[in-house]
This record gives structure tokens, C-alpha cells and sequence, in this order.
């Protein structure tokens, strides 16, 4: 068999089932995205498998962002391959269209539309934009690889069996594995590692047998995390760490109205600073480049610039009215449309109101940055990133070069939240490479760049109307409106501020049109606002607003209807997992018990992605007129744990990221600029202001889903009813610190 | 504007000789000139801790300290201890499984040890409000807790016998 057609079937089985028809049809795109990276005396059985005399090394293709990924994925593979995850190294691999997502960028999508659109939307041809497919978020990491991993271990495991009953004229039938060996039938072992040479050239299996579930002795269990050591020691290295011999540090200094460049600018005050180069424009503003980060920032305030003027209104309040302006213009998409509102709404009395939430920051903790090197028409790049096939096609598309000239070094993230789908920071990087010739430039954007150039949470507005009978909703309608990520994103990707029409995406409405609540009439539209600020992906995309409007909505309903908020949900669900998780944080919350005066709860249920979720807060009037948040108690269908304690750690980082968004999170324009800067105006909660938080896992078995944005969803849903029971007031507006104060 | 000067540290107990200007703060020392990047630059305006180091043994917000007033011996999170032999904490830490995405934790870690020198049995109110100026956006807040616990319980109970060396 000729090498080609080796890797096309061995891609066929271990790159997902689902896409090996994908493959077949366009061979000149594949080649093994482990050839390149291989050493001598290092073979790569699948592409998520290299052997070698020193051991094994699992490829987890998915971004560490700190959700701990590289260790599930590296499990799921160590399992079926019969090896202690323990005694395996894992790398995040190179960029490949083999490493796709295909949860993020399903195959249907892709081959009908997506595909085009997104060659077309970078203006790139013949270059392999299936790239951009290997992608990390929306917590779908776990979804898309869970049967995709398994396979890819047990189908080397066959693999390492037949090499060693080459190696030793023995039957495979006769063989079998166990601890990173081959059992052989007089009881000899051999080691993995001794079987390269035997190894290279063998058909992995087409459709291996995977494990049941009570064989697992690895998945299911708590597992230490591979990158646990190195972040408590210091030694993890994320992208802001790299350091190269000869290396200059640069920072940049954007145009405070986003997303429009630079007039002019003169650096004559800079250039007797210590430690500057030079400054250059960019595309929002200018890169300066220094011998010390430091020096670099400290020059660039020095530097004086013209700015163009702001392409959006001056001020938050006009982006409000924009906001609501869009339910007028007669271009709302029905998602979703069940019996007959307007029917119903006529004849009953009119429970409504209007839901505003903020744009929101990510604020990864650590600042955008990137660092890049250019020399002898190779471009080297290290980055925390969250998409690498996309990082390798805009820094070729900047360089000017192809893209197979440009290595990606994907490093640990000092957090994602969606902030490192983006390539803003990359293309900065490679402007200041192409500047420096030669020489590595390490660009980090200050924390007030990072804050004040986002790619923000959208401002959204949602209209509700509803009505009741015999204590439940008879009629729901939501009229959402926000801007389109899609629109702004392609925007971003032709750097033109036209010709991009806004529309209403997918994320405009999830949350909002998949709960699974039977309503009688139920209807959900959704209006495409003007362009504002430039807006993206953020932890639970579209949940993070669309669950918001929502649940509270439900809860305005249950209170109309004077019934219990939980018991009114549970009535109007079939879907057993929800039922499950609901019935779970009522007896975790002690719901049905009477609270001490000055005491309420709320509850807040949604499929976040899939996976059900419930949320009780309990909360508190303090003497002097605060809200203490005393307990958050939620439950999560997962599907099937793979990792507890992994999941729980998520589940809180979830929570805590929601209530951080629903207490005080809110980015506001004034005079076209981002009014927040830094952790001082832009608050994330601290040590000793966080409540605890009881987490239920709940395993349905019915799917699998992941974990990493239910309780951000969840959160101000639950924070509001309760305030709501706890005071009468129905705040309708995020951050909820614009009309409560906080302990 | 201030000149570039020649300074002499000793960080980790060892002593470096750097050439910068002095008002630049100690954090770009450490990470740009002498590439010791475990202390992390997270917002330079002394907000969120990420660029905690010990300075005589006392936590310094390293991004707002210019290394030209920089009066005693400094240890920053490499100096603590090492993937092969790691300090209290840090074992604490791996134990309790502490890290998400990790950006903070070396400013976490600096805060606890230097916490704990002052106080080797803080109450829960006194660690919570002690490491409140140190920010995590992943929310490990609960498992920093209990490492920090169990370390200080450690210390408690250990005192009779020996010595427990922060």
C-alpha cells in the first residue's frame, strides 16, 4: 500500500468516524500532522498516538485553557490503549484539519456552506482553510471527543498488537495488552516502546471494539492534572513566557475609538527613551518595540497620535437605543414558534417587561500577547490560542508567505473565556516579526489594551409578554436583540467596516429557543441590531444573555401564577435529565423548607449546550440594606463523568464567572471610548467575596456533554429570582449592582 | 527621565548584576531582563497579585515596586521550591489540585507563604480577606482555601515536634 493511501484510511478511522468520506473526496489536502514533528526513532500510529523508545505521548488537540482538557483527552485515549494516563506525555499537536471539531464546525456546515464562506471571508485561496477547524469552546471538547479519542487509542492498541506478533511470528489473537505492554503467551511482556520499528507501515483497524463502560479502570476516576506541577511551580510556560536568545519585547497602543486606525503619529518624544526601537503603525493603532516590555510601554504614552474617529455612537446609552430600535425595523427572524401568541395574548391579561444586560470584558488573567519570528521566510510563532489551524493561516496571511512556512507553537492559555478564538493579538505579532527581521518579538498588550480592545460580551435587550392559567404559562414570547458575532467577526476577518450585513446567528438565540419547557404558545424572535462595538465569542456565547432573559421570564411567569417557582418548572418539563437535576438542587437547597426572616432563594434551570442544569442562590438582607449571597447550590447532567473532581472545579469556575458578569461585570462607552481599564473599574470577584457552592453531577448516560459554561448561564438568572423573592423588585438590568448593593 | 543604572539583587539567593533604568519596576526585571517569568505581569497597577514576590520575606506587589528602591533579598516563585522538590505550599497546592488555567497561582502561592510567615494559623476569615487582593478568573478560590488550611493545620499540629519551614 502506498504511504498515501495508508494515511487517508488511518485518518478515515481515527480522525472521526464522521469524516472519513470527508477525506476520501479531497486527498490532496491530507498528510499526517504528526510527519512533520516526528524524530527519528519515533513513530506515529495514529494521529493522537507517537511510540517511542522513551514511551508514549497522547496528542490532545484541544486548547488548555485551564479547564483541564489535556488530561481528559489524554485519558480517553490512555484507556482504550491500556496504558496508566500516569506514564504518558501529552502535547497539544500541530496545527490540522485532522484535529477539526466537529461539535464546533459540523460536517453538514461545513461541506454545504461554511467551508466556502470561510475561504472567501479571509480572501485566502488554495490554502487549506479546513484549518480553522481545529478549534476549541463552547464546552464541546469533551462531546466531539469522546468516542473520536477512545477509538484512537484502542485502534493503536490493535496496532502495537499486530507489531509485536510481527516481531515475534505470533498470531495477534494470541495477544494481549496490559499496562503499556503486549502480553505475549508464555507470559512475557514487551513494552510499547520497544515496538517502532515494527509499528511503522501498519493498518490501523478500521472500526475497533471500544471498551464498555464497567471495563473502564482509568475514565470515570479523578485524575491529577498533566499541568498541575509546572503551574504551581512556576515553570508552565504560557505564550507571555517564551524567552529567545536576541529577543526584542513590544507592546501596542490602539485607537481608543475601536476598530479604526491610526491618522498619524510622531515619535519624536520617544526616541530618547532607554530601551526604545521604533514605533510602527498597525492596523488599530501602533506597535512600539523595545529591548524590555517596560520600556516599550512607557514609550508608547509618550508617543503623540492622531486617531480616527469612532465608526459606532459615543456613548453606551446610544448603543442602548440602537439596541431597541432594532424591534422596529421589521427584519426579526421567528426561531422558534409554538401554537399561536398573538391568539393567546389577546384574550388574557399581559404579564411584560424589557431585559437589558451590559457588554461584557473577558479579562483573561493573563494579558493578550503573542511572539514572533520571521527569518529566512519561515515565520515561528508561539501563542496561547485557542484556534492554531486559523493562527497559522492569518500569521501566513499578514507575513505575506504560504502557510506551510509558518509553525505554530501552541502554549498553555492564561485563560481563554473566547477572548483566544481572536487574532488580533497574532497579527500584531507577525507586523512586528515582518518590522524586526530576524530578530523574535514578544508583543503583550498592557491590561488596559486588553480591556479597552475587546471583542466584547454584545449588549442585548429582550421583550418579553406572557400570560397564565391555572397556575402555569399559557403564552411566552421573547423579542431578543443584539448584534450578529457572526457579522462582527467577518468584519473583523476583511478588515472592512462595510458590506458586512447584520443578520441574525445561531447565537443570537440559543438559550432562548432550545429549553425544553412545554408552553402551549411560545414564541421567540429575534431582531439584528446595527454594529456597535466589535462583539465575540464569550464563556456560554449566546446562553450567557439568551438564559438570562429567559429563566427570569419563567420566574415573572411562576410568581403571576402564584406557584412555586421549582415545582411550576418541574410541571412544565418532560425531559427526564431536567427533571432529575431540578429535583436534585431542590433537596440539596431544602427547598421546600421555610428560610429565617430576611433570607429568599431563587432558582434558575436551562440545557446549557446540552447538558441540564439547575441553580439555587440563596441570598440575604443585610442589617445595613446589602445582599450577602449566602450559598449557590447546582446540579449538572453531564451525561457521563469522566472526571469528577475536573467537572466540579469547572461547575464552580462557571458559577463564579456568571455571578462575576450578574453582580458588577459591565463595559460602558463614553465619548467613543471604553470607559474600563483595569481591575479597578472592571471588577472580578475576590477571595472573600465568593459564597460556597455545592455541586451535584448528575450522569443521565443519555449523551455527553461539558461543563465549562452551565453555571455562567445559570447564574444571574438564579441571582435575580432571588433578589426578586427577597425584596418584591424585579430587576430587569445587569449588572445588578446598577440597583442592589453587594456585600 | 531617569538614567540607566547599574543594580545589584540577590533574588533566590543569588546575586545579578542588571543595567536598567531604575524606576522600572522590579516585575520587568525579573521577567525581561533576567527571564525568571514565574512571577506574571496581570494588570501593573498592583490590583490582582499576580506579580506577588517575597522581598525579606514579605509579599511586594513586584509591578509597582521600582527595582532602583528595592532594599533586601527577594524570592520569587522559582525560589520557593521546584517540580522536583517543591515547597509546602506548592505540594499543598498539587495535592489540593489548585490550578485551572494557572496564570495566578505563583502570585497566590507568594501571598500564602508570606501570609503565613506572619501568621502560621489564620482563621478562615483572616485567609480570606489576607488573600483577597491576590484575583483568580478561573474561581479556584475554594481549593486555595483548603491547601492553605492544610498547610497552616500541618504547622498546628506539627509544632510540638518540629519546625515547619515556610
Amino acid at each position: 500500500m502506498k504511504r498515501r493511501e495508508f494515511i487517508i484510511t488511518s485518518m478515515s478511522v481515527v480522525g472521526g468516524i464522521a469524516i472519513g468520506g470527508y477525506y476520501l473526496t479531497r486527498p490532496e489536502t491530507i498528510s499526517n500532522p504528526l510527519s512533520g514533528i516526528l524524530n527519528q526513532g519515533q513513530v506515529a500510529i495514529t494521529p493522537y498516538v507517537i511510540v517511542e523508545s522513551s514511551g508514549v505521548t497522547i496528542i490532545a488537540p484541544r486548547a488548555e485553557m485551564g479547564q483541564g482538557i489535556h488530561g481528559t483527552l489524554a485519558v480517553l485515549v490512555a484507556e482504550e490503549l491500556d496504558i496508566s494516563f500516569k506514564d504518558v506525555k501529552v502535547i497539544p499537536g500541530p496545527p490540522s484539519e485532522v484535529y477539526a471539531n466537529n461539535v464546533m464546525y459540523p460536517i453538514k456546515d461545513l461541506k454545504r456552506r461554511m467551508y466556502h464562506r470561510i475561504k472567501r471571508r479571509i480572501g485566502l485561496e488554495n490554502v487549506n482553510s479546513g484549518l480553522y477547524k481545529h478549534s476549541t469552546g463552547a464546552q464541546s471538547s469533551i462531546k466531539d471527543g469522546y468516542v473520536k479519542m477512545r477509538k484512537a487509542g484502542a485502534a493503536a492498541r490493535l496496532v502495537l498488537i499486530m507489531a509485536a506478533a510481527r516481531k515475534f511470528g505470533l498470531k495477534s489473537e494470541l495477544l494481549f495488552t496490559k499496562n503499556g505492554e503486549v502480553v505475549l503467551p508464555n507470559g512475557n511482556t514487551v513494552p510499547y516502546s520497544s515496538l517502532v520499528d515494527e509499528a511503522k507501515g501498519l493498518q490501523p483497524p478500521t472500526d475497533p471494539v471500544l471498551k464498555s463502560k464497567d471495563q473502564w479502570t482509568q475514565l470515570g476516576q479523578s485524575q491529577p492534572r498533566v499541568d498541575m506541577i509546572s503551574k504551581c511551580t512556576g515553570t508552565a510556560k504560557y505564550s507571555i513566557d517564551i524567552r529567545l536568545p536576541g529577543m526584542l519585547y513590544a507592546t501596542v497602543r490602539f485607537n481608543p475609538h475601536i476598530g479604526v486606525g491610526v491618522k498619524d503619529f510622531d515619535d519624536s518624544k520617544a526616541k530618547d527613551m532607554p530601551g526604545f526601537i521604533k514605533a510602527i503603525a498597525s492596523y488599530d493603532g501602533i506597535i512600539v518595540i523595545a529591548t524590555n516590555t517596560w520600556y516599550a510601554m512607557q514609550a508608547a504614552k509618550m508617543i503623540d497620535v492622531e486617531w480616527k474617529p469612532a465608526p459606532y455612537p459615543a456613548t453606551s446609552k446610544e448603543h442602548r437605543k440602537v439596541i431597541l430600535e432594532a424591534f422596529n425595523n421589521k427584519r426579526g427572524v421567528i426561531k422558534r414558534n409554538d401554537g399561536d401568541v398573538d391568539n393567546e395574548l389577546a384574550k388574557s391579561e399581559i404579564i411584560e417587561g424589557t431585559y437589558h444586560v451590559p457588554y461584557l470584558a473577558h479579562a483573561t488573567m493573563e494579558p493578550l500577547n503573542a511572539l514572533a519570528w520571521l527569518k529566512n521566510g519561515q515565520l515561528d510563532i508561539w501563542a496561547g490560542n485557542q484556534n492554531p489551524g486559523k493562527t497559522q493561516l492569518i500569521s501566513a496571511q499578514v507575513a505575506g508567505i504560504s502557510y506551510d512556512l509558518v509553525k505554530v507553537h501552541s502554549t498553555y492559555m492564561g485563560g481563554g473565556f473566547g477572548r483566544r478564538l481572536e487574532d488580533d493579538f497574532i497579527k500584531v505579532a507577525v507586523q512586528a516579526a515582518m518590522e524586526m527581521q530576524g530578530k523574535p518579538v514578544m508583543v503583550t498588550w498592557s491590561r488596559e489594551s486588553d480591556m479597552t480592545h475587546d471583542v466584547y460580551r454584545p449588549l442585548a435587550s429582550a421583550q418579553f409578554r406572557g400570560s397564565v392559567s391555572n397556575g402555569k404559562p399559557i403564552a411566552l414570547e421573547l423579542e431578543l436583540s443584539s448584534p450578529s458575532l457572526f457579522s462582527s467577526s467577518s468584519r473583523r476577518q476583511r478588515h472592512s467596516n462595510n458590506n458586512v450585513p447584520e443578520r441574525v446567528d445561531r447565537h443570537s438565540t440559543t438559550g432562548a429557543i432550545d429549553q425544553p419547557y412545554k408552553i402551549k404558545n411560545y414564541r421567540v424572535t429575534s431582531y439584528p441590531s446595527q454594529r456597535l462595538l466589535p462583539v465575540g465569542w464569550f464563556r456560554g456565547v449566546g446562553e450567557s444573555q439568551n438564559v438570562f432573559f429567559h429563566d427570569s421570564a419563567i420566574d415573572e411567569l411562576a410568581h403571576a401564577a402564584s406557584a412555586d417557582p421549582l415545582e411550576m418548572r418541574l410541571s412544565l418539563l418532560e425531559h427526564k435529565p431536567s427533571l432529575a437535576i431540578l429535583r436534585a438542587v431542590s433537596e440539596m437547597s431544602n427547598w421546600a423548607s421555610s428560610l429565617p426572616e430576611g433570607h429568599a432563594r431563587g432558582v434558575a434551570y436551562a440545557l446549557s449546550s446540552g447538558a441540564a442544569t439547575a441553580q439555587v442562590i440563596e441570598i440575604s438582607n443585610t442589617s445595613d440594606g446589602n445582599i450577602c449571597i449566602e450559598k449557590v447550590f447546582i446540579a449538572v447532567d453531564v451525561g457521563i463523568a469522566l472526571d469528577p473532581k475536573n467537572i466540579e472545579a469547572q461547575v464552580h469556575s462557571s458559577v463564579i464567572f456568571g455571578l462575576c458578569a450578574a453582580m458588577h461585570g459591565e463595559i460602558t462607552v463614553t465619548n467613543g471610548k471604553v470607559d474600563q481599564t483595569n481591575f479597578h473599574n472592571y471588577k472580578i470577584m475576590r477571595m472573600n467575596q465568593v459564597p460556597e457552592i455545592e455541586v451535584r453531577i448528575y450522569e443521565s448516560e443519555s449523551s455527553i456533554y461539558g461543563a465549562g459554561e452551565c453555571g455562567t448561564a445559570t447564574a444571574a438568572p438564579a441571582l435575580g429570582n432571588a433578589i426578586f423573592a427577597l425584596t418584591g423588585k424585579r430587576i430587569r438590568e445587569l449588572p445588578f449592582s446598577k440597583s442592589v448593593r453587594f456585600v | 527621565m531617569n538614567k540607566i543604572k547599574e543594580i545589584q539583587l540577590t533574588i533566590n539567593n543569588l546575586s545579578y548584576d542588571i543595567k536598567v533604568a531604575d524606576n522600572m519596576p522590579l516585575l520587568w526585571v525579573l521577567r525581561d531582563e533576567l527571564g525568571l517569568v514565574g512571577t506574571k505581569y496581570g494588570c501593573g497597577m498592583g490590583l490582582c497579585g499576580a506579580c506577588s514576590v517575597l522581598i525579606d520575606g514579605v509579599s511586594v506587589r513586584s509591578c509597582l515596586i521600582s527595582v532602583g528602591s528595592v532594599n533586601g533579598e527577594i524570592t520569587t516563585i522559582e525560589g520557593l521550591g521546584n517540580p522536583d522538590s517543591p515547597h509546602l505550599l506548592q505540594e499543598a497546592w498539587i495535592e489540593h489540585q489548585v490550578a485551572q488555567c494557572g496564570y495566578c497561582q505563583s502570585g497566590q502561592i507568594i501571598t500564602a507563604c508570606a501570609m503565613l510567615k506572619q501568621n502560621s494559623t489564620p482563621n478562615e476569615s483572616e485567609v480570606k480577606n489576607l488573600m483577597s487582593g491576590n484575583l483568580c478568573r478561573c474561581g479556584t478560590y475554594f481549593r486555595i482555601q483548603k491547601a492553605i488550611r492544610s498547610v497552616a493545620d500541618k504547622s498546628t499540629n506539627g509544632s510540638q515536634n518540629e519546625e515547619v519551614e515556610l
